[in-house]
């Protein structure tokens, strides 16, 4: 197993590579890949690449932002999902299970309703996002004598379908002209509207909710036990979880208030990289940010390919996502039991 | 390295479940907790690993109020060996005893070398080393409890808790994890055990306490203890103490229970 650890994430990220190199070429202005080489080495400071300009454009302004918004918030998705497939022992569970999707949505939506700009709509869904997973959190705290991953789960639940019904009245009350199309098209993910600046907001967030994640990868596998025998091995589990909770729902509001909604991804992709790798956490981070990189450029690359108008991101991950899941729950059964 | 409960009384949250149990164990001494059904074993053991507070008394480790020290300071000198039981996810063998190091490490370290050779020689200790890359969630509930001990091991705890090691295992396990438990303490290790065999006490322990209705209600030398009059009223039926010869081990105590139930026998009709 160790041995072919190394290889194995060298190929991940080889195929990786591939895959972005592929987004960046295709589309409806198709990019020669010598000439995408050579766009990116003069950006890196290299020799004027000598082009048509709008090919720079196209590399630098439009896909460039929209393949690494890609990256990055298929990585947080993908990263979030594994943390909280181990926390709650439970490879069903999502990123979204603490009510973060749905929090993020009404930030959203409701920024949409106000007629509020793109900026001030993505720090409502963040805030959003925060904000349920928080409630969620205190509801759960102030719910003693039964297990607490359950209360939370369950607390995590209610919430949700609380939010998804002031979703549900806050598009029945919108303005069916302008205001509907915006809070449908958000709902349903995409990264058509991502512009450079987002980025830099959104990147620092993921990294910084993904540093707890590797710091405290071995504790993470901790977790994964039952919680008494957790802390007879010597780790505080509520310090530890909650730091968790903090770290991947920061990732996960981080990428939904720039993407919209886009689901599967950290149900599918930490379960697939469980198989390559095992339950060991230390290896599965790593691996599940690749394969979720790597997945949603791919998917990306698809939804602005594939016809004419784009294809909702969230819809393209469910019809994809959920074929690769049944199949894999027909056919294996080496990733948990 | 010593262990003690003084008027430790416990439970959970609204409910008590034992109380006044006063008890001490030091380094190198097996002490064997024999108790019927729901009488308060598993409470008072999570209690003295600290996972449950007192609810009255206090549990101290080295003179220290269990209360007062962090967890994977307690888990250094405290190791739990609780019942086997499924994990969620299929860790193999190997990663599960290297689990055990986790209180050696730091905050934010994984496994080193050093914890990887630890991880190994637990697992040679308890002889499980041909399933060392097997899945622990395929293995059979004897092998799990091999596999929780040498996660104790590793863990390199002074006292050893260990919740009825011997339920899920053959006759011939039940023996070799009694012997490797004589050996631990031969090796310096404070074991406390439960178990629900009393023949168990008599083959391993140095002390045997009984717990009966959350208190303790008898506690010394198992020849003393151990006595037909008080298993009577722990358990609640008739029972025999006698000494038989063992081989070359000599006399040794058994518990035979007394009752007028007997197999029928198809020839003597």
């Amino acid at each position: 197993m160790t041995a072919r650890q190394p290889l194995m994430l060298l190929a991940a990220v080889a195929g990786l590579v591939g895959i972005v190199g592929v987004a960046f070429s295709t589309g409806r202005y198709p990019i020669a890949f010598p000439d995408l080489l050579r766009v990116v080495w003069s950006w890196l400071g290299g020799a004027p690449h000598g082009l048509d300009p709008t090919i720079e454009t196209v590399v630098l302004q439009i896909r460039g932002p929209r393949v690494i918004a890609a990256l990055l918030v298929g990585a947080a998705l993908a990263a979030a999902g594994a943390a909280y497939q181990n926390l709650f022992r439970n490879p069903l569970v999502s990123p979204d299970i603490l009510g973060v999707s749905s929090g993020a949505a009404v930030g959203a939506v409701l920024g949409i309703f106000l007629s509020l700009g793109i900026v001030a709509i993505q720090s409502m869904a963040f805030a959003g996002g925060l904000a349920a997973v928080g409630m969620v959190y205190m509801v759960a705290r102030a719910v003693r004598g039964h297990d607490p991953l359950l209360v939370l789960v369950l607390a995590g639940v209610v919430l949700g379908s609380l939010l998804g019904a002031c979703v549900a009245l806050m598009k029945y009350l919108a303005d069916p002209y302008n205001q509907l199309p915006a809070i449908t098209f958000w709902l349903l993910g995409s990264l058509a509207a991502v512009d450079p600046r987002d980025l830099w907001v959104a990147a620092p967030l993921l990294l910084a909710g993904l540093l707890p994640l590797w710091l405290l990868r071995w504790r993470i596998n901790i977790l994964s036990l039952d919680d008494e025998e957790a802390r007879a091995l010597g780790v505080e589990t509520r310090r530890i979880r909650l730091v968790v909770i903090i770290g991947a729902t920061l990732m996960t509001s981080a990428a939904v208030a720039i993407s919209g909604v886009i689901g599967w991804i950290g149900l599918v992709i930490p379960h697939f990289a469980r198989l390559l790798t095992g339950p060991d956490f230390s290896r599965l981070l790593p691996v599940s940010v690749l394969l979720g990189a790597g997945f949603l450029v791919a998917v990306d690359t698809l939804a602005r390919t594939m016809a004419n108008i784009e294809v909702p991101l969230g819809v393209l991950t469910a019809f994809i996502g959920t074929p690769l899941f049944l199949w894999q729950l027909a056919t294996a059964r080496r990733g948990w039991q | 390295m010593k262990l003690a409960a003084q008027n430790l009384a416990f439970g959970y949250r609204d409910r008590r479940i034992g109380s006044d149990v006063t008890l001490e164990l030091a380094s190198g001494e097996v002490l064997c907790l024999l108790g019927p059904n729901g009488s308060g074993k598993t409470t008072l053991f999570k209690t003295l690993l600290g996972l449950l507070p007192p609810q009255a008394g206090a549990v101290l480790i080295e003179d220290r109020d269990a209360r007062t020290l962090a967890r994977d300071v307690i888990a250094r000198q405290i190791s739990y060996v609780p019942q086997a039981h499924g994990t969620f996810f299929p860790y193999t063998v190997r990663e599960t005893v290297l689990m055990g190091r986790t209180a050696h490490l730091g905050l934010f370290s994984a496994p080193s070398a050093h914890d990887h050779a630890a991880t190994v020689a637990a697992i040679e200790r308890m002889g499980i080393t041909h399933l060392a890359d097997a899945i622990y969630t395929q293995i059979s509930g004897g092998e799990r409890q091999l596999t929780l001990i040498a996660r104790a091991l590793a863990q390199e705890a002074r006292v050893v808790i260990m919740d009825e090691p011997t339920a899920n295992l053959d006759f011939g396990n039940q023996v070799r994890v009694l012997e490797r438990i004589r050996v631990l303490a031969g090796e310096g290790i404070g074991v406390l055990l439960s178990t629900h065999d009393p023949d168990h006490a008599f083959l391993c322990a140095d002390r045997v306490a009984m717990l009966h209705e959350g208190r303790l209600m008898a506690c010394g030398a198992p020849t003393e203890v151990m006595t037909a009059e008080n298993l009577r009223r722990l358990y609640g039926v008739d029972v025999a103490v006698v000494a038989v010869m063992a081989g070359q081990a000599g006399a040794r105590n058994v518990c035979l229970p007394v009752t007028a139930v007997r197999p029928h026998s198809v020839g003597n009709r």
